[in-house]
């Protein structure tokens, strides 16, 4: 019995010790002095990248001064808020060293060695190069100190705890800067270094485990985002001259960005330089995979279609046209378009439901717009005119159910 | 414009006149300034209405700016009120308080910012008239629970923090009742009551 529980005592030591070891693994020296942080170049540079890692739009509340932190981030197991990022001494990161930061970024660990939440995507900027780091800390340092405390996250047991993460972390974060493939060229490198790094697109567009830890992160396939329930489509295979324009204009001529992609060209993809945006649309389009196989099993019955054909024609086809053809520069064409036919139809009932724009940008400054139906349309409204136009005019996709618009009609957006 | 902007008008109605509904306030004619900051606040969340803040996140100022001026210059027709539900004593109560205000409680006429005639003053004091009554009732209540905000100081919200929910019902049905005039009168009967943030600077 004894040695019974000795025999567990060192199991449970070399657990604990392991979960330790993979926590701390890969961090930096703190005693490492980086170069001049008032460098007005490294400023800059700092100022662009911050650009491609979108880093005001989730530290910044929705009207606060930029950076000050607090926004909150629904995810299934509560919401995390992020933090002041102003160079205040006491709230924000006044205090910080470049290396304090570089570990923030490469092994998600604050200040103080608490282990941060991956909301803030460490798992990702772990791949961001030491210097491009320093440039966004040096960056950081330069704006205005806003004095604004952070607020605590509101997490359920057992994730609110320390150890939880540091076992979610052993089992799920490894730390390790982007290694170049030498037999790629240095665009595809550059991409993939924004595409895995700073641009952490596999923050929505990668698989998650119930854990909500991504499965094949650099894959991109594709998945829903928790409780906002848009789905972030699979990135693979697109052609990189239309990927790369339409970061830029948010719009081409047969797709919009909408939802929380919007945001994203607004704040960060439309501010990229050319040649970065066609880098990354290279790697995009080299990855391999394609989305799942459409479900077709499930077949709209002829009263749905029936339902959905009239409401079409009273609310949609003035716009999208009498063929779901659409109009040129203004309304995407719905006959023959992926994003209608994809599974789940997520997007398609966030649109009907909540409208939409796309990002004004200097490509299409003035965009086009459509108008929610939450109001107007019921739960089997937006199903029967959604089934409809995923079968009419040559398309075949799965019928839309009212139990999913039900469950979509309650979703959150930060 | 208007082609881009159906999104507006799918519940604003038709070149944003209102909507049948009840709710939807009208949004044609209405000041460039308050209009631009209206639509501001809703992105920004500090007038939280989710349909709003969510349809116009991606969305940057010169574009809102450019909605703003778009529904601004629509100078159209007002239909005639619709018939009150309210009883005599409560319009006699909100005709009180929009024409005289009440200086025991310094609660100030609505006349004195929003013009003698109600229906606006300048590039950011809107028109009260030709507005649902439920639209005024929640705007009105909304600024007394603070719901609605304006930037400081905010005249609004302390004028409406001194409204009793009677008064709030009063001056919606009054309002709400009266015909909008052919010919506007875009001055007060005197000088402004009090200071307010968002009459005040560039927006």
């Amino acid at each position: 019995m004894t040695r019974l529980l000795a025999g567990l005592a060192a199991l449970l030591l070399a657990l604990a010790a392991a979960v330790w070891w993979l926590n701390v693994r890969g961090d930096g020296d703190l005693s490492v002095t980086p170069s001049d942080g008032n460098d007005p170049t490294l400023i800059e540079r700092g100022a662009y990248l911050a650009r491609a890692g979108n880093c005001q739009d989730c530290h910044t509340p929705r009207g606060a001064a930029p950076y000050s932190g607090g926004r909150g981030i629904p995810t299934p197991f509560g919401t995390v808020y992020s933090s002041n990022l102003t160079p205040d001494a006491q709230t924000g990161i006044g205090a910080w060293t470049a290396a304090e930061f570089r570990r923030a970024l490469h092994n998600g660990r604050s200040r103080d060695g608490r282990l941060l939440y991956p909301a803030f995507p460490y798992d990702s900027y772990t791949r961001i190069s030491a210097e491009d780091a320093d440039a966004l800390f040096a960056f950081l340092r330069s704006l205005p100190a806003v004095a604004r405390p952070n607020r605590p996250h509101a997490l359920r047991f057992p994730y609110d705890t320390q150890l939880a993460l540091a076992i979610w972390r052993a089992l799920y974060f490894q730390p390790g800067r982007f290694a170049p493939q030498a037999a790629q060229s240095a665009a595809w490198n550059r991409g993939a270094y924004l595409v895995q790094g700073l641009g952490h697109c596999s923050a929505c567009h990668a698989r998650r485990n119930a854990l909500g830890a991504m499965r094949d992160p650099a894959a991109l396939a594709g998945g829903l985002i928790p409780l906002q329930n848009w789905y972030a489509p699979g990135l693979a295979g697109q052609p990189t001259p239309a990927v790369a324009a339409l970061l830029q204009r948010g719009v081409s001529d047969s797709v919009a960005l909408l939802g929380p992609m919007a945001e994203v060209v607004l704040h960060s993809t439309q501010h990229l330089r050319p040649p970065d945006l066609s880098a990354m649309a290279m790697h995009l389009q080299s990855l391999p995979g394609a989305e799942a196989p459409r479900n077709r099993a499930d077949t709209p019955t002829s009263a749905q279609l029936k339902r959905g054909a009239g409401i079409y024609e009273d609310r949609c086809a003035l716009c999208h046209g009498d063929d779901g053809q659409g109009r040129s520069r203004a309304y995407v064409p719905l006959a023959g378009n992926r994003a209608v036919l994809r599974d789940p139809a997520a997007n398609l009932v966030q649109v009907v439901l909540g409208g939409a724009f796309p990002a004004s940008t200097a490509g299409n400054p003035r965009p086009f717009g459509m108008p929610p139906f939450a109001t107007e349309l019921s739960d089997e409204d937006v199903a029967a005119v959604l089934s409809y136009i995923r079968n009419a005019w040559g398309n075949r996709a799965a019928a839309v159910q009212p139990l999913d618009v039900q469950r979509w009609r309650s979703s959150v957006r930060p | 414009m208007a082609q881009r902007l159906l999104a507006c008008t799918g519940c604003h109605g038709k070149d944003g006149r209102a909507a049948s509904d009840g709710y939807y306030p009208r949004i044609a004619g209405k000041p460039a300034g308050y209009l631009f900051r209206q639509l501001r606040a809703f992105r920004d969340g500090q007038r939280p209405y989710a349909l709003m803040s969510h349809l116009l996140a991606p969305l940057d100022d010169a574009y809102l700016q450019e909605i703003a001026n778009h529904f601004a210059t629509l100078k159209l027709p007002y239909a005639p009120p619709p018939p009150s539900r309210a009883d005599a004593a409560t319009l006699k109560r909100g005709q009180a308080l929009t024409q005289q205000g009440d200086a025991a409680r310094d609660i100030p006429a609505c006349q004195a910012c929003h013009g003698t005639t109600l229906t606006g003053m300048g590039a950011n004091v809107p028109g009260l008239l030709g507005l649902p009554v439920d639209y005024l009732n929640a705007q009105l209540g909304a600024w007394r629970t603070g719901a609605r905000r304006a930037e400081a100081p905010d005249c609004m919200a302390q004028i409406a923090h001194r409204l009793s929910p009677q008064d709030v019902n009063a001056l919606a049905h009054w309002l709400a009742a009266q015909p909008v005039p052919a010919q506007p009168v875009t001055e007060a009967p005197g000088p402004a009551p009090m200071r307010c943030g968002s009459m005040e600077g560039p927006p």
